[in-house]
């Protein structure tokens, strides 16, 4: 074959793997809706479309299985015979059909042996049953109208469809067009008319496009992307070392603006290249209706798939990870949470039962969840089996809360099927399942409800490549440890002997009413702190979930939080089960990065035994952290910040105008005195420009008779919050950290900031220049 | 011209050895190394080469020798193998040689423990040996334990 020839073949290979996807997908929606003919047209396009390319290559074997499916697709969409299971399953086989020649053709270019001629037969079995008593039609009558794609539809279309503007207005839009020789797109002239406004244009063209988007997409080899994604990454880890490099004293203002400008673009640039690696989940998904339908057939059972959120993103990557525990999740669901009709119908349920496929994104993290609305887990049953596999003792089960005995499935050689079938219940289910999406930082939990149904729950990240972490120190070496398992983070107090409690030799922390099962991170790696570490604090207790279950882990210090990008460990290092990767932190050291799951395990703190223990009724509430209100603030586009709601008078919002300069710093006229206004983007913000139309968001924020206004983006949330002080600050103006809905957001002292500024502006937060001295400005 | 081999020769506890040259990628000075909690007493740490994370592995260790008295000096020589970089520490580093591959000989079977698997030749120069590594199996990976 010369090249062109293979290059052809490359991409009917791609596209057509592409279109039986969708094939295996529509004809199982088909069996739900027998009179969609706008889904018929597309199954019989895509047949056509392989069907035409493949008599173009030569492959004989597959255009007679196309053609054999096509005739008999045909023959549905005239009506001519109506699509029952025995046509669905025929069809369906077909599609596995040329998955396979396809298959070997990308392997060997040639077709293989198997001409699958009891299909063909069959096929053409099928289209003749019927044949008989009315001639059809020629396909190839019928394929001249499909092929004529019909365009998208137009935008005044559209926008007439949405209610947003009026018939009347497009038609005098067209005629301006039209009769008066307007070059303008009809958008555009109908906004300049005020018939319709800009923001409902710019929708309705976008979804326009989406109907096109063959023009607007092109399609990029998985490996550039790939090292797009390493690109960032080194920059990332460039960026880091230079914010580093210009955050210590006496660096040159242009420098330290610089850096902060390439601080916010490597920002953006990351979130972008990581955008290209998303996919749908509905890439994953689009296999799972065919699943369930054979699986059903096979269990003689009737199950309706309802998908909701196919288009959310995530990872490629990650996409390929959870593709299997979703499969098995959902063989799960089908073969053991649904019943059977029969029993359905006795239990007052309709006979179908239904599957729920649930994906939304939710603060940086995917939820996934799949729903039956089956017989739901029978806790008794489960503890009994649990009991007899010996998992657990009778004492045990008979302590264990309804939550904790659900949690049984995911044990290693669990299995509840009381007969083991081909499908599911071969005792490899769900730990496997939960092990696979712990690895990638992810979480599965189950919502029982019995009789009435099963809910898996899954959560994870985004993306794999670069993530936030908290930087932590252990025995004079820097760890890790990813956001994603991140709970809250507990200073301990110098007297740590007394915070830190023994319940039956296991060390154990009180936090707020329940008790913590405590790690030493030291103990575990052991390693020893330098000899010269004199500081007088006990560490931090990093609070941290695996697997459902929350466990402190104790660290000599906190550092900082910073964007970390994943790296393998090298192949040469034994696989040890506590690091999950290594990174390559600012200053060019090499830092480990923790795997919370990994240590908890080798803790023992997942012991069920250890579970019960922390669970243990405690009536004290003694902590020694302090849960103080905080204001959440956006200072700008890249950075969050708390701070403390003592001090803060009120919120105001400032015409810029009224923006005077006194003693050269930026004040405003305020209840009769002047507020000196300091802008928080500027110092512990990225330092971006605000635009100078824009209304001023300030906090003011007072002290005794010391006041100053602070200038931030948007106000996010008040939250009441365990705070964390650092002992030494590790950056400028930041005295301790508080976890919001799961970020880490660093506590700004003002005061600190304060004293930092020039004398002359400390005497302005004093009050010491009074509103008279502005004349002078 | 299959009869010249050149080797990098390196030297650890006074024993001369020899790594085929061609599969150096550098030989580097000390380096600050992160070291790996829990890992095989042969893996040191790990370090930044350029942005690649590189493991350092110590050939005392892997020669069953004794450890190296705190302070003493050390190089590390980069080499590349099938799984990526990987560095070799040893006490210092020698020549470049050239030398006739006929006057390489097996290794003598007074060779003893794990260094017996992991020299695949042995070359008398003038005044001493010189045992040539097998980098392959120096830097084998466990597989069982990934």
């Amino acid at each position: 074959m010369d090249e062109e020839t293979d290059e052809l073949l490359a991409e009917f290979l791609v596209e057509s793997f592409e279109n039986l996807d969708e094939i295996d997908q529509d004809l199982v929606s088909l069996e739900q809706t027998p009179d969609a003919t706008d889904i018929l047209q597309r199954i019989f396009r895509a047949f056509h479309t392989i069907k035409g390319t493949c008599g173009f290559l030569g492959y004989e074997t597959l255009g007679a299985v196309t053609h054999a499916a096509e005739t008999l697709l045909a023959r549905l969409r005239d009506g001519a015979m109506a699509y029952d299971a025995e046509v669905a399953s025929a069809l369906l086989r077909s599609t596995d059909a040329v998955r396979e020649l396809l298959t070997v053709i990308e392997r060997t270019k040639e077709e293989g042996s198997d001409e699958h001629l009891d299909l063909i037969a069959e096929l053409h079995h099928l289209a003749e049953r019927t044949a008989a008593h009315d001639a059809a039609p020629s396909t190839d009558v019928q394929l001249q109208a499909d092929d004529d794609a019909e365009p998208g539809p137009r935008l005044g279309e559209l926008l007439v469809e949405r209610g947003v503007t009026t018939e009347a207005d497009v038609a005098i839009a067209l005629v301006r067009q039209a009769d008066l020789g307007d070059p303008r797109p009809i958008g555009e002239v109908l906004i300049d008319a005020g018939a319709v406004d800009p923001e409902d244009v710019r929708s309705a063209l976008s979804s326009q496009q989406h109907t096109r988007a063959a023009d607007a997409t092109l399609r990029v080899d998985v490996s550039l992307l790939d090292s797009l994604v390493t690109l960032v990454g080194e920059l990332v880890l460039t960026r880091n070392q230079i914010r580093r490099l210009t955050g210590n004293d006496g660096v040159d203002s242009t420098l330290v603006i610089a850096a902060q400008r390439l601080n916010g673009v490597t920002a953006e640039l990351q979130s972008h290249v990581m955008k290209t690696r998303m996919q749908p989940i509905g890439a994953v998904w689009s296999k799972l209706p065919r699943i369930v339908r054979d699986l059903a057939v096979q269990c003689e059972k009737a199950i309706r798939v309802d998908m909701h959120g196919q288009g959310t993103e995530l990872d490629k990557a990650i996409v390929e990870a959870i593709r299997d525990p979703l499969t098995h999740m959902v063989r799960n669901a089908v073969d053991h949470g649904i019943e059977s009709p029969a029993e359905r119908v006795a239990a007052g349920k309709p006979e179908e039962g239904v599957l729920t496929l649930r994906a939304f994104h939710e603060s940086g993290n995917v939820h996934i969840e799949i729903a039956d609305d089956g017989r739901g887990i029978d806790v008794t049953k489960v503890k009994a089996k649990a009991v007899r596999q010996q998992l657990i003792t009778e004492d045990q089960a008979a302590r264990m809360t309804d939550r904790e005995a659900v949690d049984l499935v995911f044990r290693a050689g669990f299995s509840t099927a009381e007969a083991v079938s081909n499908l599911s219940g071969r005792g490899v289910g769900m730990d496997v399942v939960r092990t696979n999406i712990s690895r990638i930082g992810g979480t599965v939990e189950c919502d029982n409800h019995p009789g009435a149904g099963t809910t898996f729950k899954v959560k994870i990240p985004l993306t794999l490549a670069i993530v936030p972490a908290l930087i932590t120190r252990g025995g004079g070496e820097r760890f890790a440890v990813p956001h994603a398992n991140l709970v809250e983070l507990v200073g301990l107090g110098t007297e740590s002997s007394r915070a830190i409690e023994s319940v039956q030799g296991a060390p154990v922390y009180r936090l707020r009413d329940r008790m913590l099962p405590i790690v030493h991170l030291n103990a575990e790696l052991n390693l020893t702190p330098p000899a010269s570490d004199t500081r007088r604090s006990a560490g931090t207790i990093v609070v941290l979930r695996a697997d459902g279950h929350e466990f402190g882990l104790v660290v000599d210090e906190v550092i900082d939080t910073e964007e970390i990008v994943v790296k393998p460990l090298p192949a040469h290092v034994d696989a040890v089960p506590v690091f999950s990767g290594c990174t390559v932190m600012g200053d060019g050291d090499v830092a480990l990065i923790l795997d919370v799951r990994g240590i908890a395990e080798v803790a023992g703190v997942l012991d069920p035994d250890g579970a019960v223990n922390a669970n243990a009724e405690t009536t004290t509430t003694e902590s020694n952290s302090t849960a103080d209100p905080v204001l959440i603030v956006r200072v700008d586009a890249t950075t969050r910040a708390a701070l403390a709601l003592d001090n803060i008078e009120r919120l105001e919002v400032f015409d810029p105008t009224r923006v005077e300069l006194a003693a050269g710093h930026p004040v405003v006229q305020y209840r009769g005195a002047l507020l000196p206004l300091l802008d928080l983007s500027a110092t512990v913000g990225a330092a971006t420009q605000r635009d100078s139309s824009d209304e001023l968001v300030v906090v003011v924020y007072a002290d005794g008779h010391r006041s100053v206004g602070l200038v931030i983006e948007r106000v996010v949330d008040i939250v009441e919050e365990h705070t964390t002080n650092y002992e030494v600050p590790y950056r400028f103006g930041v005295v301790g950290s508080t976890i919001v809905r799961g970020d880490v957001t660093d506590l700004i002292d003002v005061a600190a900031l304060v004293d930092a500024m020039p004398a002359s502006f400390a005497a302005l937060v004093n009050g010491a220049i009074q509103l008279e001295a502005s004349d002078a400005v | 011209m299959q009869s010249e081999r050149t080797l990098c020769t390196l030297l650890v506890d006074d024993q001369l050895y020899g790594v085929d040259v061609l599969r150096v990628q550098e030989i580097i000075g000390e380096q600050r190394l992160t070291p790996v909690p829990l890992a095989s007493s042969r893996v040191v740490g790990l370090l930044n080469l350029r942005g690649d994370i590189v493991p350092a592995i110590s050939l005392r260790g892997t020669l069953g020798l004794a450890p190296a008295k705190p302070g003493t000096k050390c190089a590390h020589v980069v080499l590349r193998t099938r799984d990526g970089l990987a560095s070799v520490i040893v006490d210092a580093i020698g020549d470049v040689l050239e030398a006739d591959e006929a006057r390489f000989e097996e290794p003598p079977d007074t060779l003893s423990g794990s260094s017996r698997e992991l020299v695949s030749g042995v070359l008398k120069l003038d005044d001493r040996l010189l045992l040539e590594l097998d980098v392959d199996r120096v830097l084998a990976v466990d597989r069982r334990a990934a």
